[in-house]
């Protein structure tokens, strides 16, 4: 067997790896926290910090 | 009031309201710059190429600079309403706040299909340059790209899905790498540092425009190929430090960057390839940068320019899928699509089902799917996309108008480049339906389907209450 078809299974592998290791942390992730919490992202965060920080600022 | 430092170690990415695990704000304006220029600069390396074969080398010159005109313009219009609406989803989020629910929801589409497509496309090349490096180093059968296509794609979203500090240095690296190769090329072939070997008058002689001027036109379609994809920059506006500085920063660097690498590449590509060859990117040169290096008979710029067709390549598929993630994120975060896509995974700070959810559909494309197919549906998009954003641009600074509210960066001349823009996309609408006509009218039937499937549907499980969510003043006329 050539080294080229000995890297095609080397990349079928690697790929099989690849997509295992985050099925498996997308598993135990989500069954370790909350829908709640994985969720729980909120678009402006950051225009509503520095809004608080000028309402702080006397 | 330190509960609300997003320096702090502790609370490091949460918010007052309710976040409680977000996207990590670590990004730079070199990842920035990396980004945008790493999904682009594939279109230097290879597929240009076409719009020499539609009108010659002269067109395509014509082309590679209308193109970078509109380029320009979408930079400007992208860096001032970016710096201001600076969250994940990009030109969705602006849509969501300037127009409306139904112009967001095609807007996030066009987004994911284009990035969707294009990292197909990536995929496909890489698995092709696979099978050419193969053949150089005396393999004598096919070599099965399949698994090379399958890698590329696997391992790229599984370092999206690891962080997007690592995914974006990794970007860094390959897209300086490959940007830096075409300069060598240049300097090289050039006469600047060595032998010239150009020979532009020779080979234009008697083939100024073959096709005459409707061939200039023809060549638009492919001119976008030297700059599509730079308006990504957006998608990082969550995950950046300091939004108002490094997306500007980095978006205009990144146009500046592409406007130099699309000219060398015109230069040298022109100079020693024949225009008949260079023009037929299927049977002729299909990288016309690694064709040039080969015809210099340097072996170090052969491998040098092998792997910057390779870096470009992977860098454009990664960029890809970070901006077709953050794109479906922020859909699924405002419950545009099933708000279960709007999770964050709570080490790695990323859109982590968004980006495994894209997977499959990316492979589906890249081993089921025509490459040239692939890219024009990928073009179809972003040019849907780009004409929004004049009218974007227009209704934002009618809305808001400067000083109203606070822009990180204000692009000048309003309205010559919302307007020159909309020309220019009128033009280039034209130029894909003269090649393309039946896949334009088939892109444009599908998103009047899906526009009647969220307006009659979907639109009920929207999460109207949260849609604007800048603290922007009421605006003006309302």
């Amino acid at each position: 067997m050539e080294l080229w078809n000995w890297l095609e299974y080397a990349a079928w592998a690697l790929s099989a790896a690849f997509g295992l290791h985050m099925l498996l942390d997308w598993l135990k992730t989500d069954s370790t926290y909350s829908e709640d919490v994985l969720t729980s992202s909120r678009e402006g965060e950051l225009e509503a910090m520095a809004e608080e920080h000028k309402g702080m600022t006397p | 009031m330190t509960n609300f430092d997003i320096t702090s170690k502790t609370m490091d990415g949460m918010g007052p309201h309710g976040t409680k695990v977000g996207l990590l704000r670590v990004l730079g304006p070199t990842h920035v710059w990396a980004l945008g220029v790493g999904i682009v600069l594939v279109g230097e390396y290879m597929g240009w190429n076409f719009a020499v074969g539609k009108g010659g080398a002269y067109a395509a010159l014509i082309a590679c600079w209308f193109a970078g005109i509109l380029y320009t313009c979408v930079a400007m219009i992208d860096s001032e309403v970016t710096s201001t609406v600076a969250s994940a989803g990009g030109q969705y989020t602006q849509a969501k706040h300037i127009i409306g629910p139904l112009m967001a929801f095609n807007v996030g589409l066009y987004l994911v299909f284009a990035y969707t497509m294009l990292e197909a496309a990536n995929a496909i090349t890489a698995g092709y340059l696979f099978s050419v490096v193969a053949t150089m180093s005396g393999y004598e059968a096919a070599l099965d790209q399949r698994p090379f296509i399958v890698l590329v794609i696997m391992f790229l979203a599984w370092l999206n899905y690891r962080g997007v500090l690592a995914t974006l240095t990794f970007n860094l690296v390959i897209t300086a790498i490959a940007f830096l190769a075409i300069i060598v090329l240049f300097l090289a072939t050039s006469g600047i540092a060595g032998g010239g070997i150009m020979e532009h008058a020779a080979l234009f002689e008697g083939y100024e425009l073959p096709y005459g001027w409707i061939g200039v036109l023809a060549a638009m379609h492919f001119g976008l190929w030297f700059y599509l994809g730079i308006e990504g920059t957006t998608q990082a506006a969550e995950e950046v430090r300091s939004p108002a500085r490094a997306l500007p920063f980095g978006t205009l660097a990144g146009i500046m960057t592409l406007l130099i690498a699309a000219s060398l590449t015109w230069y040298v590509s022109t100079g020693v390839l024949p225009w008949e060859f260079l023009g037929d990117g299927v049977n002729g040169s299909v990288a016309p940068l690694f064709d040039t290096a080969r015809l210099s008979g340097s072996t170090g710029l052969i491998w040098l320019l092998g792997f910057g067709t390779l870096f470009a390549t992977l860098a454009s598929a990664n960029g890809c899928i970070n901006d077709a993630s953050r794109a479906w994120f922020a859909m699924g975060r405002d419950k545009y699509l099933p708000g279960w896509f709007g999770a964050v995974h709570p080490k790695y700070r990323t859109p982590y089902r968004s980006i495994v959810f894209l997977v499959p559909i990316a492979l589906i494309f890249a081993l089921g799917a025509p490459l040239d197919q692939v890219i024009t549906f990928s073009i179809l998009s972003g040019l849907l996309g780009y004409t929004f954003m004049p009218l974007n641009i227009i209704l934002f600074r009618r809305k808001w108008p400067l000083n109203s509210i606070k822009r990180g960066y204000e692009h000048p001349f309003h309205p010559l480049p919302a307007i020159t823009l909309l020309t220019l996309c009128g033009v280039t609408f034209f130029a894909v339906f003269l090649g393309y006509g039946t896949q334009l009218v088939a892109m444009v039937g599908f998103y009047i389907v899906v526009s009647l499937w969220f307006h009659f549907w979907r639109y009920r499980f929207v999460n109207r209450g949260a849609q604007f969510t800048m603290p922007w003043p009421k605006p003006r006329g309302y």
